[in-house]
């Protein structure tokens, strides 16, 4: 989230898209009915099913699954051919009137630079028009037909209510409604929040579909302000805490990028990461980069890391190509993986293909499998009838459980979506053999560390190099680790003008990430973090529910990342005079020598507004992107694509339907269903009463929402003589699944593009373990293709056919 | 701010004789508000219920609906019951909180032929003593909302306490503990009709003109009260009743039928001594004990 949750009290509007809050998130939905008994704020909800958010809205709008960016590139075209937008925020914030260079273009669904062959594109021509100084050419005017401003209003202008009613279903009138509250919070007094989540995420455009949100957010003047922003809302606990700590696959902690195979050493990985200012008076603040880096490196590897040896630069693995989740099955499908550490994780009912997966894991030598629960996973091998079936004779992988604690039983951090450190305790001793995960990776690295000391091996410097500082060696904890993420001063610093004046003491922890340094003299396991345990101590367990804004900024309640800043670009809540646009909502203001308020500045406090520094000082032309640079793989402007599996060709261009750049591979390409075949939209989400594939192993979670089922129409019901309680089978080119029917109003025909289109809902808790009843992944179901950025698998989108069928035998 | 609590007892069932209330009416009214408009069915309040009752109903089937268990049971004291409402082109998922209402004058003590089984606290709360309970169902017949149930392990009545161990101690119920939207709402009747009439307000000013509170008269009133969007059409709640009356069969069997009643329970007792005396006491079979397993499972509920 930019903002957080409490700050959703402060909206005006709230806007549900992409998501389910009320289902998925019942505690934090309760600021949208704070914020509408206090501030008579409006709830719309934008989704393909009436949902339980849907039921407390002002506004529902229906949606056809998958045509998110053409609901809300209507609503870019809306707004500027209305003229709604927050005029002094665009100009002065946003990269509006930068100039693009000559060779950018888009025509009939293809950006510039596409090349067929590897389904993707040479970005080289999205950039922006450089003056010989190497800064942004620009006009304030936002006449010139070749500023973004203009490229954004040609662009969007094909997206007309007509054709946007066309692609997605919703009607006309609800559409412009939507669009019309909407619209009101252009005024520099009112706020929109928007809330989403997975429901944008799992689409091969899932990347794309929040930044044209950011975009519509960004017209409105609605980014950095109290009761606004982008927030996305984290299906874990700790989600939020993973991708900070860089568990992706191409990152490091606090969104560094792990080097490319074409970096071998520190300077040329340095060499694309100077993020020069690109206008005048900029702070560009990942400048700091290298700080950020040495100091990560510190914390990895000690003393082993120093200025000698590029600070063991060596010592990172060097990615040839990006090892995601599609990938890492991919692979172990074509029997090129050994051995699966998998870790809080269940991907036979988490990953696209179930058949894939299953397939995948058979292939392995050996497979461990931590987690607190015997997860359908660690259970693969064994036959469950229709529900599993495996021959386990034929199955050679060998399958540890390593049972772990679960969070009540152990202390340490959690990060919440507001980006919220939160300390907990533990409430239990945890059962048997159970061990901290923690615990069970010490274990195994003090292992790995002996063997490559006595058998040393190609590279055996990473392992037996690794820092580790801890008491006992075989159980840190989890204070050793939030100290070392923090961050400590590894030598002295002293003043380079006044050398008895000691900046840094060795030893001691740091106080903020500012403190950082390249030379090797601190240590910081991930900067973003830093300020979290200072030498005042565990800032993340501070329980302090004061508010002195009355905006719900608690800034001594837990500790938010960076530097305990509650609300992400606040400086854009001022105008470019330093004013807040709206003084009821001050987060910040310039008080004539400084930036000073309830909130911690995401600026330089002493920076004048005069010189003119943009509010978004991690960007090197300190303004905020409606147009993108080469960054995003498929394309700086969002455009509507079909999902892969879609009941209709792209009414925009029929020859371009699908996203061109979205991760998929050849073999699955032959497995994407027909609507020949597959006539309705199906898409995939969870229920309040369960969470995940976890809690239908207790039994009061199982004793309300006991078995699986599908939602569908009264009139496909109707069609398909299927009345609410009987077995239904639902087939997508991939397989099949069983379960109950609930017929229900609360899913209507969609009429697309001329014809009437049907979804059917599948939520996607159940298994063939726990203690409701048995039941199938969804993911029997779910196509094999990633989004083109984050290739978070297409799971809200897909096509299926269904028809009435029997209860299975082992039910 | 008076005590919540209550140890006085206004009414008592089959019982003539005055009840105790030596605290000098020192008690206050209390009331649950469950306001529909703010609920959005997560079922935080069914969870809540099953843990601090200690009550764990069987793990069922799903007959086509989000509502499990599918009824209210001598396990489950409290259900979210949906009902999809559509009018105008405009869809509604009603969602209500069914369970006690606490009727100031509860039809269920009214028919209660069990001395002391139910009570009603003078805070208002009605409460059944299960151990004076004699399982015949006719709480139920009372009962102008069917709440109550027949356990089938030990053949006794059960239904909402409103959680009368945790207002005791002055806390809120568990399940208004738990609400995740403060829809459900605990404090004095006179608080909750204040906060009431504030959330009929909001939902009038929200387009739904005939909002309004829920306590039917028919009944004196209820200490459990609703917030509806269509108060002119409860009915529309999956079946909450207009204008709920205790049934005049109940004041029948009171002034009549009860005493014939109570004098046939009388000769079934003599009749039970004659057949201990002539044919000897009644044993546990192999079929009795099998059926006790089926209801209460192999394990008992240590498995928990």
């Amino acid at each position: 989230m930019t903002n957080s949750w409490t700050d959703i009290a402060n909206t005006d509007l709230a806007v549900v898209m992409g998501g389910n809050s009320a289902e998925a998130h019942p505690c934090g939905f309760k600021w949208v009915l704070e914020a509408r008994s206090h501030r008579k704020a409006k709830l719309i909800v934008v989704d393909p099913r009436f949902t339980r958010t849907a039921a407390v809205a002002d506004l529902y709008v229906p949606i056809r699954p998958g045509t998110d960016i053409a609901w809300l590139g209507g609503l870019v075209n809306y707004l500027l051919s209305s003229n709604k937008i927050q005029h002094a925020y665009v100009s002065a914030f946003t990269n509006a009137p930068f100039i693009v260079k000559e060779g950018y273009g888009f025509k009939d669904g293809l950006f510039t630079g596409y090349a067929e062959a590897k389904r993707s594109y040479n970005m080289a021509s999205w950039d922006y028009e450089l003056d010989d100084k190497g800064q942004v050419k620009s006009d304030s005017s936002l006449q010139d037909p070749r500023c973004v401003f203009q490229l954004m209003k040609a662009h969007y202008a094909r997206y007309t209510p007509e054709m946007v009613a066309r692609i997605t279903g919703s009607p006309r009138d609800k559409l412009l409604t939507a669009w019309s509250w909407i619209a009101e919070t252009s005024a520099p007094d009112k706020a929109m929040t928007s809330m989403y989540a997975l429901g944008w995420t799992q689409h091969s455009v899932g990347s794309q579909n929040i930044r044209t949100m950011a975009m519509v957010q960004l017209l409105l003047g609605n980014i950095g302000v109290s009761g606004g922003g982008m927030n996305a809302l984290r299906g874990h606990s700790n989600i939020q805490g993973l991708t900070d700590l860089g568990l992706l696959s191409n990152l490091i902690p606090g969104y560094l990028t792990l080097p490319s195979e074409h970096e071998p050493d520190l300077a040329t990985y340095m060499k694309p990461r100077g993020f020069k200012p690109l206008r005048p008076n900029q702070l560009s603040y990942w400048q700091n980069y290298k700080k950020f880096f040495v100091s990560f490196q510190k914390a990895m590897w000690g003393e082993a890391a120093n200025a000698g040896n590029d600070f063991a630069y060596d010592y990172l693995p060097k990615l040839d190509v990006q090892y995601d989740l599609l990938r890492i099955y991919d692979l172990m499908h074509e029997g090129k993986v050994n051995g699966y550490l998998c870790q809080g994780f269940n991907p036979l009912q988490s990953a696209p293909n179930k058949a894939k997966i299953s397939t995948a894991l058979a292939k392995l030598k050996f497979l461990v499998v931590m987690d607190p629960l015997a997860t359908e996973t660690a259970s693969f091998w064994e036959d469950h009838g229709e529900f599993n079936a495996a021959d386990p004779a034929k199955i050679k992988t060998e399958v540890f459980r390593l049972p772990t604690t679960c969070f009540a039983e152990e202390d340490g951090s959690l990060v919440n979506s507001s980006r919220w450190l939160q300390w907990h305790w533990k409430g239990a001793e945890p059962p048997g053999e159970a061990k901290s995960d923690i615990a069970i990776m010490a274990g195994l690295h003090l292992r790995l560390r002996e063997l490559y000391k006595k058998q040393g091996g190609a590279f055996p410097d990473p392992i037996v190099n690794l820092h580790w500082p801890y008491l006992r060696p075989d159980a840190p904890t989890p204070e050793e680790l939030a100290k070392e993420i923090n961050g400590y001063v590894v030598e002295d610093v002293v003043d380079p003008k006044d050398p008895q004046k000691k900046l840094l003491t060795k030893g001691e922890q740091l106080n903020l990430f500012a403190e950082l340094r390249d030379d090797g003299k601190t240590a910081c396991g991930c900067w973003i973090y830093s300020g979290s345990f200072t030498p005042k101590g565990n800032m993340m367990a501070r329980r302090d529910t004061s508010d002195p804004s009355g905006l719900g900024l608690v800034p001594n309640w837990a500790w938010s990342w960076p530097a305990n800043r509650r609300i992400l670009y606040n400086r854009a809540s001022c105008g470019p005079d330093g004013k807040p646009w709206d003084p009821k909502r001050t987060l910040i203001k310039w008080t004539g020598s400084a930036w000073g308020g309830f909130d911690v500045p995401d600026f330089p406090p002493p920076s004048n507004p005069k010189l003119g520094m943009g509010p978004f000082i991690m960007l090197p032309e300190g303004s905020a992107r409606l147009f993108t640079r080469a960054f995003l793989k498929d394309g700086p402007f969002p455009e509507h694509y079909e999902p892969f599996e879609s009941p209709v060709a792209n009414p925009l261009h029929p020859k371009v339907g699908p996203n061109p750049a979205a991760r998929v591979f050849k073999s699955d390409l032959a497995v994407f269903g027909k609507p020949s075949d597959f006539p309705y939209v199906a898409t995939t989400y969870r229920v309040t009463e369960l969470f995940h594939f976890w809690s239908k192993h207790t039994r009061i979670n199982a004793i309300l929402q006991p078995q699986q089922f599908v939602e569908l129409s009264e009139e496909l019901a109707k069609k398909k003589g299927i009345a609410a309680g009987d077995w239904v089978k639902v087939r997508s080119n991939r397989g099949q699944i069983r379960a109950v029917a609930v017929v229900t109003k609360r899913l209507k025909p969609l009429a697309v593009d001329g014809k009437t289109i049907e979804v059917v809902g599948l939520p996607f808790h159940w298994g063939f373990t726990g203690l409701t009843k048995k039941g199938y992944p969804s993911n029997v179901l779910t196509p094999y293709v990633g989004d083109a950025n984050a290739e978070t698998p297409e799971f809200k989108a897909f096509l299926v056919d269904i028809e009435k069928t029997s209860p299975p035998a082992t039910a | 701010m008076a005590s919540l609590q209550s140890l006085d007892i206004k009414a008592r069932s089959a019982t003539s004789f005055p009840t105790p209330d030596v605290r000098g009416g020192q008690a206050v009214e209390v009331a649950k508000l469950i306001d529909v408009g703010r609920c959005i069915g997560c079922k935080a309040c069914q969870a809540a219920c099953m843990e601090w009752n200690d009550l764990r109903d069987e793990i069922g089937t799903n007959e086509g609906s989000y509502q499990n268990p599918p009824d209210l049971s001598a396990d489950s004291w409290t259900l979210m019951r949906f009902a999809e409402f559509e009018e105008n082109g405009k869809l509604e998922w009603l969602i209500r909180k069914d369970g006690c209402m606490h009727c100031a004058e509860p039809g269920c003590l009214e028919a209660c032929p069990a001395p002391g089984a139910i009570v009603q606290y003078a805070n208002g709360i009605v409460d059944f003593i299960s151990e004076n309970c004699i399982g015949c169902g006719y709480c139920i017949k009372g009962c102008p909302f069917d709440i109550p149930r027949l356990s089938k392990v030990d053949g006794k009545a059960y239904k909402c306490s409103l959680c009368s161990d945790r207002a005791a101690v002055g806390l809120e119920p568990a399940c208004a503990k738990a609400c995740p939207t403060q829809a459900i709402s605990f404090g004095t009747k006179p608080d909750m009709l204040e906060l009431a009439s504030f959330r009929v307000d909001e939902l009038k000013g929200r387009g739904y003109k005939e909002a309004g509170i829920y306590d039917p008269p028919g009944v004196g009133g209820t200490h459990v009260m609703y917030v509806l969007q269509h108060a002119d059409r409860p009915e529309l709640y999956q079946g909450l009743p207009k204008d709920p009356k205790i049934s005049p069969l109940v004041y029948l069997w009171k002034g009549l039928a009860k005493p014939i009643a109570l004098a046939t329970m009388g000769l079934a007792v003599l009749a039970g001594f004659f057949h201990y005396v002539t044919v000897g006491p009644d044993t546990i079979d192999d079929e009795d004990e099998k059926a006790a397993e089926r209801d209460i499972g192999p394990k008992g509920r240590a498995a928990e």
